[in-house]
């Protein structure tokens, strides 16, 4: 734990006493506490980096659903039950971004102040990404059997792990610029790999 | 009720015996079922013959007098006009819906009534769905209360995985009208997870194929050390037993038809017919072939069945549960080899063909050693122990269905997708299309397809007060919020101005809470007694958590307070004891607002002497850093 973290204090809201602004519940009454203004990482108790041990964060995100579920608040008055289901809340939140590497790439890019929109479905303005991207896609298209888009399908995903490796080394050589670069390509590729899926299951279907 | 005095500094934290038991309950289409849990143990709560099952079916007697269950099972051919069967097809349903559904089902429906809610007319009154599922809920409720001896006021109720908001909502209500209070939705195969895992520790992937009466829903789970996590959901709300019955019903008429000549069917020959087909279905799960009879026109025929006929006629239906479960386990981002059981649920997955379509489509031989017809009930039961006494276990589980709002050209615009945990909370930003509009109508619509009228409508609302602006310079911000039930509230908000909305979705298809205020008039004798003693039983919730908290703040600072003021205090403890001793809100409330004026003082002392330990730790620059925060 980072001990230097700030020890801002708030009252808490049942006994009306201090209480650590991140703290989960009070140490004096044991009232559930609100979910406050934390990053992801915080909030599951994870080091901020691109290189997340996904068993880590599945156990971390169990151990705190685990005592701040709204299941473990049905007997409580309201306003804890209300508490509840926004640290609940925040915890999916918090789970469903890091768990995915994209989403993970670009919440970390925002959080070192190098924010990239993965949502902004403008023109890739990168030449070769540009170029790679059509090609693989005319390819996809002329697809016909299951064989040829498992094939595609496979060189796409070892592409997509590829790219992650190099977003881990961009980070872990502070070169945000580079690490944003990768993380848009990754969205294509991932975007890629949802279309041979899709794909792959209409050549099923439709033998 | 009866509350017992404690000295001051004893108040104990609210007692599970002063409360009703806590039930499990799989209110089925066909049949429900209610189960009790103890020390992680759940009973299902049988009659005298020992049946579990009580089928969801009401008569309503001209005299008013309602019975539930076998009794009003045997009416149905009696009197088929004062009988109401498989009401679930109709939770949150609107009017509109039943142009798609018309004419499968064994309902006469009020047509007086128009839009919103389906109304249905029965031995002539007219009952809305909700009204017809509460009787199922109260006669439930009443065989647990014969079979314990002690009062029943809560319960975990299941639905289909894939019931959307609507009917979710309309189960809830119905609850209410019954008197009980909903602890959680649960999803069945969820339920039906939980009741196995639990038994077998199992742990790894598992698939939940639950083929009820009326519903289909698959699951995927990830089960682990008490921790249940659905990874992907999906069904059919309108798929089930239901739906061979009627195949079965249509072919034997046929048969007739082609030897005695068509005729008009009456409403009760098309109900007897139909529970023909149902015990030819049900017998031929045992055996190879029979023969059964039907009546039309006073004039009895004889039909012979034999298990592939009906397999063939039921093959239609059973595909299309194949093709739900292949999405479902691709949603789920999996493959079939990783599935390490396979779960069997509902009365319908008795049918040999549903066993092997099942072995089919996961390549394993599926696990049923719980009675399908039980599994979500003692599921159920577990959960209502879970949040009443206590647990570790942990249900985590998604919306079945994306939920999204219209825009521009009728096309939906998803908030949150389908398979996403909740709870959830989700934001969009919209703007406005036009200059100086002032005003925006929101609507709410779930489902996966892209044009909104493939969607089912939940909710229309407008939010006004919008600035005068140019085209697309508001910032309309749409925030959807799903809670542990899988219930959506919507707010919506305008970045510049902050004029904001919020909306429980009941609208389209639901009731007004005038409408039921009025139903619990009508239904509740002792409504009033009930409201009364439900909001008593959470203000004394509440003042208890106060008196608890204050104790404990107590224990760590008293030195805070002179002894003057202590004793103002200890006063204002024992007053909020006295109140809930005497049963009265308001004198809780009253207490309660004494306690926190007492205590007003030595809450201000510890917040500054907390300031103050915590500023003795801290440089000058960490400081700024925390006032910055
Ligand atoms: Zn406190």
């Amino acid at each position: 734990m980072n001990v230097s973290a700030v020890a801002a204090v708030t009252s808490c809201w049942s006994c009306k006493g201090p209480v650590a602004a991140r703290a989960l519940f009070c140490s004096v009454c044991g009232a559930v506490q609100g979910p406050g203004a934390i990053d992801h990482y915080t909030r599951l108790g994870m080091s901020p980096s691109f290189d997340v041990d996904l068993d880590e964060l599945q156990r971390q995100y169990f151990g705190f659903q685990r005592r701040l579920h709204p299941d473990r608040f049905a007997a409580k008055s309201g306003k804890e039950k209300a508490l509840s289901q926004l640290q609940a809340t925040a915890l999916n939140e918090a789970y469903e971004t890091l768990k995915d590497p994209l989403k993970r790439a670009a919440y970390l890019l925002g959080l070192r102040g190098h924010p990239v929109d993965l949502t902004a479905c403008g023109t890739i303005n990168d030449r070769e990404l540009l170029m790679e991207q059509m090609e693989k896609r005319e390819a996809l298209a002329e697809a016909t059997t299951p064989e040829q888009v498992a094939k595609l399908a496979m060189g796409n995903e070892s592409e997509v792990i590829a790219c992650q490796c190099h977003i881990s080394a961009a980070f872990n050589a502070g070169n945000l610029d580079e690490a944003a670069h990768l993380t848009i390509r990754l969205k294509y590729l991932v975007k890629l790999a949802e279309e041979a899926r899709a794909k792959k299951s209409r050549v099923i279907r439709t033998p | 009720m009866l509350f017992q005095l404690h000295e001051p500094g004893e108040t104990p934290a609210p007692h599970e015996s002063e409360r009703g038991l806590a039930v499990g309950i799989d209110l089925g289409t066909t049949n429900s079922v209610v189960a009790l849990a103890r020390d992680g143990a759940a009973e299902v709560l049988r009659d005298r013959d020992g049946g579990g099952l009580v089928p969801s079916v009401v008569h309503y007697a001209d005299d008013g007098a309602v019975v539930v269950g076998q009794d009003a099972r045997r009416m149905l051919l009696e009197q088929p006009d004062h009988v109401v069967s498989s009401v679930k097809r109709l939770m949150g349903r609107g009017t509109e819906d039943l142009k798609t559904l018309a004419g499968t089902l064994p309902f006469k429906l009020d047509v007086a009534a128009d839009g919103g809610m389906v109304r249905l007319a029965v031995a002539g009154r007219t009952l809305t769905p909700v009204e017809v599922s509460a009787d199922i809920l109260r006669a439930l409720r009443i065989r647990a209360e014969l079979a314990q001896g002690k009062s029943v006021d809560r319960a975990v109720i299941t639905v289909p995985a894939y019931f959307d908001d609507g009917a979710r909502t309309a189960t809830k209500d119905a609850a209410r009208l019954a008197g009980l209070e909903v602890l959680r939705l649960v999803n069945e195969p969820t339920a039906a997870a939980l009741a196995y895992g639990l038994d077998n520790s199992s742990e790894g992937l598992y698939a939940v194929f639950d083929l009820g009466g009326g519903t289909f829903d698959v699951s995927i789970l990830r089960m682990e050390k008490g921790v249940f996590q659905v990874r992907a959901t999906g069904g059919d709300s309108a798929l089930g037993g239901d739906d061979i019955d009627h195949a079965i019903a249509e072919h034997f008429l046929a048969e007739r038809a082609a030897i005695h000549g068509e005729v008009a069917i009456t409403e009760g020959e098309a109900k007897q017919a139909l529970a023909a087909a149902r015990v030819a279905k049900e017998c031929l799960s045992g055996r190879q072939d029979g023969e059964w009879v039907i009546e039309v026109d006073g004039k009895p025929s004889r039909h012979a069945l034999t298990r592939d006929r009906m397999e063939e006629l039921a093959a239609p239906w059973i595909d299309r549960t194949a093709a739900i479960c292949r999405a479902v386990i691709e949603d789920a981002g999996i493959e079939v080899a990783d599935i390490q059981g396979v779960v069997l649920v509902g009365g319908s997955t008795r049918m040999p063909l549903v066993r092997r379509k099942v072995k089919e489509i996961f390549g394993r031989e599926p696990l049923s050693d719980i009675n399908p017809d039980e599994v979500v009930a003692v599921g159920a039961a577990l959960q209502a122990e879970a949040l009443t006494v206590g647990s570790d276990t942990l249900l985590l589980d998604v919306t079945p269905l994306s939920l999204g709002i219209e825009t521009m050209g009728n096309i939906v615009e998803k908030v949150i997708p389908r398979n996403t945990p909740i709870p959830v909370a989700m934001a969009q930003e919209f703007t406005t299309y036009q200059d100086g509009q002032t005003a925006m109508s929101i609507h709410v619509v779930q489902g996966e397809r892209e044009m909104v009228d493939q969607c089912r409508s939940l909710a229309r609302f407008v939010l006004r007060g919008i600035p005068n602006m140019a085209a697309g310079a508001a910032r309309i911000r749409v925030t959807f919020t799903v809670d542990a039930d899988g219930l959506l509230t919507v707010s919506a908000s305008e970045a510049t101005t902050g004029v904001e909305q919020q909306v429980a979705v009941k609208p389209s298809y639901g009731l007004t809470e005038d409408e039921m205020a009025a139903m619990l008039r009508d239904s509740l004798v002792h409504a009033k007694d009930d409201m009364t003693s439900r909001l008593f039983a959470e203000t004394v919730v509440e003042a208890r958590r106060s008196v608890l908290a204050v104790q404990a703040a107590l224990k760590v600072d008293s030195d805070l307070l002179s002894d003057a003021e202590r004793q103002d205090i200890d006063v204002a403890i024992l007053r909020v004891d006295q109140a809930i001793a005497s049963n009265d809100r308001d004198a809780v409330t009253a207490a309660m607002e004494s306690l926190e004026a007492a205590t007003k003082i030595f809450a201000e002392r510890r917040m500054d002497r907390g300031i103050r330990s915590a500023l003795a730790g801290m440089t000058v620059e960490k400081l700024d850093d925390a006032l910055g925060e």
